[in-house]
């Protein structure tokens, strides 16, 4: 038993390569999923690959640095528009360059907006951030022969490679191309948690003196949080920018700053899989809500607003039944197993399972 | 003057006020190399705004603060443990979301930089099994190996208090400071504790604030009084147990000791 162990041990122990096994399962089973399913399920596929890249990134921030942001949705927009700039006219760039340089240009924006968060806490950093969730739609208004004003941009769609064959569905391909951006985010995103930056994000957030006498500069830490955060959201928006075929200030209002920290809430507050569980909450809930009420038959007041309620009523019993998120409650369902049946070797007393329980490596 | 006889700590005339309160009255103190020097004075005299002082959380009016003959003054928090001075926090100031040894790591001046991390390169791999390693270690001169896996929320009070000194230890300080290592503790923990700060004193100094005056005297070389902002007093455990002024500070004035009552 001990000897099995060790030797498990020995083929897991590199950080990287046990990541990257964990990431080339994943590609494994989404390649084969996206094959099997027609181009209406790639095409909401993409979108929880898109959002799991910036929930993700918020997760990092809120959950695991403890910085509150409102202001995820404009981040996104900066990483949307950098593509939509790039593609415009049809400027034809390999999507690996427009999605590196939505990275980059995010990013940086994120230096300046993370010195400021740093010196922000609670609620005046949620109000700092609601600023950038509001401004940010406004200038892509206001300076219409940039951005496009209120219609917005188009962005060339990026066709499927020659060697796919002709008649290679574009959904399945951008959803290819969402895929291994989320595959890569989750992997580095897991080798940051797993280390040394992993565990300053969570000495900052849980107490901040002690952090700074530990040797952590807690001002670097929260702005490095905040820079990879909006990398992510950067990434996301230019994913979108492709998904919507569109850019314009009307896809990046408060509400979709507000779903992001839905997603991670419902998912689990600090652990990656949380982000990917509230990513899939966000896209198939609605789609469930909205066929639950168009096969009632009722009347379109009522149809048109029924899919919303229903959601509201999900979440709200979500959060009564899993209020550590579905990542908690997968968690504590392992434990209690483990527990009941399982093999805990003296000493291994596992803690009562709670929000900022994080899972280092999922 | 030579590298032994220069102090570890030299604070020289501080002075810090908060709006009308003088928190600290040109205090003066030292602390040698391989020294064991306990602060002691009733509550407000001034004990953690000291060590606040040393380590940058405050800012001192008037006074200078030196560290191996270095002045200190302006140095940002984070930077003392790469200078060598590790502190503990009044209570406890563990870190909750991380487990018993994430928490000691953590502690560590040596860490994989950000870009090895990131990419998990084989390096800072290298790096965390060596720190975990010691960390255990670390743990395990402590008595509290068995715990490395657990949050500190589950863990009893003196267990998670060792785990704070582990922390502190895992820096390899050259001048340790503890707020208030013993309130809570039983009088177990507290003998364990004090025999592990003798042992620790071969290779550093340390500075406790502390009110436990049985500890205090088991493990100091010196004890200095503060009250009311100003050292009053400093000495040997044994002249500062037999001087009067200490036992006023501590009682009150109005309450006079026999000896004391009997004398007038």
């Amino acid at each position: 038993m001990v000897a099995v162990q060790s030797r498990l041990d020995r083929l897991v122990r590199p950080t990287f390569g046990r990541h990257l096994l964990f990431a080339l399962g994943a590609a494994v089973v989404l390649l084969l999923l996206s094959s099997q399913i027609g181009a209406y399920d790639d095409y909401n596929l993409t979108a929880v690959a898109i959002f799991a890249v910036a929930a993700a990134g918020l997760n990092l921030l809120t959950g695991l640095n403890g910085q509150l942001s409102l202001g995820h949705g404009a981040l996104m927009a900066i990483g949307a528009y950098t593509a939509s700039l790039l593609l415009k006219d049809h400027h034809q760039f390999p999507v690996i360059v427009v999605l590196l340089a939505a990275v980059l240009s995010t990013g940086v924006i994120g230096i300046g907006f993370g010195y400021a968060a740093a010196r922000l806490r609670g609620p005046y950093l949620a109000g700092a951030t609601l600023t950038l969730a509001v401004a940010i739609p406004q200038v892509a208004t206001r300076y219409k022969s940039i951005f496009g004003g209120e219609s917005g941009l188009t962005v060339a769609p990026s066709s499927p490679p020659d060697w796919l064959g002709a008649d290679f569905p574009p959904e399945r391909w951008l959803a290819w191309i969402a895929f291994a951006a989320a595959i890569v985010t989750m992997v580095l995103l897991a080798n940051l948690l797993r280390g040394a930056p992993g565990r300053a994000f969570k000495a900052v957030r849980d107490n901040e003196a002690a952090a700074a006498l530990a040797g952590i500069n807690v001002a670097r830490t929260q702005v490095l949080a905040f820079v990879v955060s909006a990398a992510c959201a950067g990434l996301a928006g230019a994913l979108l920018a492709y998904w919507t075929g569109v850019t314009a200030p009307a896809g990046f209002t408060l509400a979709l700053s507000l779903q992001l920290i839905t997603a991670i809430v419902i998912g689990g507050l600090g652990s990656l899989a949380g982000a990917v569980w509230g990513s899939l909450v966000l896209v198939f809930v609605p789609l469930l809500t909205s066929g639950m009420a168009s096969r009632l038959s009722l009347p379109s007041s009522v149809a048109d607003n029924l899919p919303l309620a229903i959601y509201g009523c999900i979440l709200v019993i979500a959060m009564l039944v899993a209020p550590h998120g579905i990542q908690g409650a997968l968690r504590r369902i392992l434990a209690y197993g483990r527990a009941r049946w399982g093999n805990t070797p003296g000493g291994g007393q596992k803690g009562v399972v709670d929000w900022d329980d994080p899972a280092p490596d999922t | 003057m030579g590298e032994l006889s220069r102090p570890t700590l030299e604070v020289v005339d501080l002075k810090i006020r908060f709006g009308g309160i003088l928190a600290l009255d040109e205090v003066s103190l030292r602390i040698d190399p391989g020294e064991v020097v306990a602060i002691i004075g009733p509550n407000g005299a001034g004990k953690t705004t000291l060590f606040n002082a040393v380590c940058g959380f405050v800012r001192p009016d008037s006074g200078r603060i030196n560290y191996r003959g270095e002045p200190l003054l302006g140095t940002a928090p984070h930077r003392l443990a790469r200078l060598g001075i590790a502190r503990t926090l009044q209570g406890l100031g563990l870190w909750p979301g991380l487990t018993v040894q994430e928490n000691v790591v953590a502690g560590s001046r040596v860490r994989p930089g950000l870009l090895p991390s990131l990419l998990a390169l084989p390096s800072s791999d290298r790096i965390e099994a060596e720190l975990a390693s010691k960390a255990h270690e670390i743990l395990d001169r402590l008595g509290i190996a068995g715990h490395t896996r657990a949050y500190p929320g589950t863990l009893p009070y003196g267990v998670q208090k060792r785990v704070i000194i582990a922390r502190a230890l895992m820096a390899e300080p050259s001048l340790l400071l503890l707020d208030e290592p013993v309130s809570g503790l039983s009088a177990q923990d507290i003998d364990e504790l004090a025999a592990l700060i003798k042992q620790l004193r071969a290779r550093m100094c340390v500075a406790v604030v502390e009110h436990h005056l049985d500890f205090v005297m088991a493990i100091s070389d010196r004890v200095i009084v503060l009250n009311l902002g100003r050292v009053i007093a400093s000495g040997t455990p044994k002249e500062i147990r037999d001087d009067p002024q200490v036992a006023t500070a501590y009682l009150g004035e109005d309450v006079k000791s026999p000896e004391a009552s009997s004398d007038a």
